[in-house]
């Protein structure tokens, strides 16, 4: 294998690695400091207990995030260093914006609500954790401002063969960053929303602290729909923009080979990227596709044939992962509506009770899904039309970046093992008995 | 220009102010196996390390993506060259970090001790490559227009050693100092003991660095060249004899201070010898990479000096607040609440 293909598995597997752990921190640290609050507001222990219980969660789950991320930082040199000098003066500094303005908050910030209970009043413990959840969302910001350049690069000039920042504000407000951080960040929310939802799930089909996880579970629902609901609609627009900019992408997504007016959209669809045809198409709805992507059923979608082969992005993977994560969002739409009927018998709902805790990796799929399609769909360009992936990569042996990639799955693999077995076991325990919590 | 050079010492800052917290933590952590007696010392020097070592890991995520922001082409060669030396230094952080989280969560003894050893080396381990990686930087590299020459094994020089021992020495030092302060009893004897007895190696180390230095590198030419430069070392030795001088008086909180400072003059020590050089070339200074040669465009560095000039004060102004905040002893309460 050359060292294009090996770095590009590598960096796939720390990214997604990476983010099996993001999304919770950005949807769990919300729920949490809600819960904080509602302790600081009526004084009932209950959710201190929530607080402490889904913290301790939080906290190995946060630590994960934390170490994965730190090899991305320096990845991009390591791996892609001609991509790096490339794009050093703007995708750089969004970096180095992302550590200074969040991360650093964030980071500071973990340690003094772990250890601060006693140091800090009530208020400001709360507080602190609202500043932890905001700092980590900032984050995602930045960091989705950065591949929001790499989808859909503006504000700049090539000058001495490097993409030279010239509009720092063009950057900052790119439309195509902007909704990918809406649609990623609410995709995150819903992660959390299933993740306590699922673990309460457990506990209430046990029969065990029943008073406890229905409200926590209750305190999840609402959050969930809401954020299913706006992850589907800004998903929407997401992908309507996508068609303008990335057409390619796009037409992948639905693998849709001819340029044509009024476009049905096909339940059933196996791509043969081969013949560039599909395979089969079955269970119409017509004009959806054309409408979904121009507001209008009549509407014009460009089709993959339109463009060079070499410019095109993989079909089947593409396509199948769009599918993916839109089945997934309409399921975790529905699912919620019916929670939303159920909630004031959820102890009495075994069935709904069980599909919920069988539910929990479903949102992690839908997650991962997503940058699939972003990722793989904008190949073969690192940074859309301006710069291949294959031109990015380190000049290096290809044997070191086996060997690393050997030891990124190993220790990953080993540890993610570890991390998910710590906290599916002290998801289990539950929370500490009542008076406990307090000191 | 002006910008390129502000940029080149702001860069030799954040290196320094990481070394000069997480320094502390690389210390306690090799450490960690010696020094404690059994689990509930373990805790203890872990929860003196508890509140603080996440927030001071990210000055290197802060230096690492500044020099990625501010001097791209120095990111890319610099990394892509010792590619193996930085996964070793990544993957032991990743170890110390979930160790660190990991570790009490269950009351297994091998549990516990395999996770000792993952902060074990995922403190020592940096705390020598990173000495080793800086001190080859001093030296510099076998780079030419066809990229980098050298190997993994190339960077163990004796030079680039002598570099890791020193970190080592002064973080041991350093971690040693934050225990007397957050310590008590015989773990604190212990501590101060220790701080104590390794203050001479740690000199002795550093005087054959500075001679070495001579003749391995040619730092001391910005030196000759404008010899007021030499009040640094000066500064960086009364550092060194402060340490010691406020940890005989059981004056902890200077003493890690002093420490504190002595390694930012370390650090400084090799950034001004080197300027404006960020990445020498040991075959012919025409490759070497320098501040000039190697930075963004003006407006990037105009954009991130403002940046970091308000966004850094304000995090050194909120660290330091949670330094305060914790100040005290670690507690009975600490103990339970994490660690």
């Amino acid at each position: 294998m050359d060292v294009v293909l090996l770095s590009r598995l590598q960096f796939a597997a720390a990214t997604m690695f990476h983010f099996l752990f993001v999304p919770l921190t950005l949807g769990l640290s919300v729920l949490i400091a809600y819960m904080e609050t509602r302790y600081v507001q009526t004084e009932d222990e209950t959710y201190l207990r929530m607080t402490k219980f889904w913290g301790k969660l939080f906290l190995i789950n946060f630590a994960l995030g934390v170490v994965t991320g730190i090899t991305l930082e320096f990845q991009f040199g390591t791996n892609w260093s001609r991509y790096s000098e490339f794009v050093g003066d703007i995708f750089g500094s969004l970096l180095a914006i992302e550590a200074t303005t969040s991360f650093f908050l964030e980071s500071t910030l973990i340690g003094v609500w772990v250890f601060g209970w006693k140091k800090l009043s009530k208020k400001a413990h709360a507080a602190c954790m609202w500043l932890i959840a905001i700092a980590g969302n900032l984050s995602a910001v930045w960091i989705l401002i950065a591949n929001g350049w790499m989808q859909h690069p503006v504000g700049f000039d090539i000058r001495n063969g490097r993409a030279e920042l010239v509009d720092f504000r063009a950057v900052v407000t790119n439309s195509f960053a902007w909704l990918e951080f809406l649609h990623v960040v609410a995709g995150a929310f819903v992660l959390g929303a299933f993740f306590v939802m699922g673990i309460s799930a457990w506990h209430l089909l046990k029969k065990q602290n029943t008073d406890f996880f229905t409200r926590s579970f209750r305190i999840a629902l609402p959050f969930g729909l809401a954020a299913a609901l706006f992850v589907s609609v800004v998903g929407d627009f997401h992908g309507a923009h996508v068609a303008e900019v990335q057409p390619e992408k796009l037409a992948a997504m639905e693998a849709h080979w001819e340029t044509k007016t009024n476009v049905p959209f096909y339940l059933l669809v196996v791509p043969d990227e081969k013949n560039e045809t599909n395979l089969l198409e079955m269970i119409e709805i017509p004009g959806l596709l054309s409408f979904l992507v121009t507001g209008d059923v009549n509407g014009e979608v460009r089709g993959l044939k339109e463009f060079p082969k070499e410019d095109r992005p993989p079909v089947l993977i593409t396509f199948t992962a769009f599918r993916i994560m839109v089945a997934l969002g309409t399921y975790f739409i529905i699912i919620t509506l019916i929670g939303l009927f159920l909630r004031k018998n959820l102890a009495d709902s075994p069935i709904y009770l069980q599909v919920m805790l069988c539910s929990i990796p479903l949102p992690y799929i839908a997650n991962l899904a997503g940058w699939i399609v972003a990722e793989v769909g904008r190949q073969p360009w690192i940074v859309y039309k301006i710069m291949r992936t294959a031109d990015a990569a380190s000049p290096i042996a290809a044997s070191q970046v086996g060997i690393s990639l050997v030891a990124f799955i190993l220790v990953y693999g080993l540890l993610g093992a570890v991390g998910f077995w710590l906290i599916a076991r002290n998801a289990a325990k539950g929370p500490e008995t009542a008076n406990l919590a307090v000191n | 220009m002006e910008l390129q050079i502000t940029w080149f010492f702001l860069w030799g800052l954040l290196w320094a102010v990481f070394f000069m917290t997480d320094g502390f933590d690389f210390g306690i952590g090799t450490l960690l196996p010696f020094m404690a007696k059994n689990d509930k010392e373990k805790r203890t020097m872990i929860a003196a390390m508890g509140p603080f070592w996440d927030g001071n890991e990210v000055w290197l995520i802060a230096a690492g993506g500044v020099t990625f922001a501010a001097f791209p082409i120095l990111y890319a060669t610099m990394f892509s060259s010792l590619y193996a030396a930085l996964m070793l230094i990544l993957f032991a952080l990743i170890l110390r970090g979930v160790a660190m989280e990991f570790r009490s969560k269950v009351e297994n003894d091998s549990w516990r001790g395999i996770w000792d050893m993952c902060i074990f080396i995922g403190s020592a381990a940096p705390a020598v490559l990173f000495g080793v990686a800086f001190a080859n930087i001093f030296k510099g590299f076998p780079i030419d227009a066809n990229g980098y020459h050298g190997t993994l094994l190339g960077l163990l020089n004796g030079y680039g050693l002598l570099g890791g021992i020193l970190f080592l020495f002064l973080f041991l030092e350093h971690g040693a100092l934050w225990l007397c302060i957050k310590t008590e009893g015989e773990l604190q004897a212990r501590a101060y003991r220790f701080a104590n007895g390794v203050w001479w190696v740690m000199l002795t180390v550093a005087l054959l660095f500075l001679i070495a230095t001579k003749y391995e590198t040619r730092l001391y030419d910005n030196y000759y060249a404008n010899p007021v430069l030499f009040l640094l070392l000066i500064v960086n030795v009364a550092a060194f004899v402060q340490t010691k001088f406020f940890l005989m008086k059981k004056a902890y909180f200077t003493a890690w201070f002093s420490s504190a400072l002595a390694i930012v003059c370390c650090i400084f020590f090799g950034i001004i010898g080197l300027f404006p050089t960020v990445f020498p070339s040991s075959i012919d200074d025409a490759y070497s990479l320098t501040a000039f040669n190697s930075s963004s465009s003006p407006l990037t560095l105009k954009i991130m000096l403002a940046v970091v000039l308000i966004f850094v004060p304000l995090v050194i102004a909120y660290q330091t607040w949670a330094y305060f905040l914790f100040k005290d002893k670690v507690s009975k309460e600490d103990l339970e609440e994490a660690y």
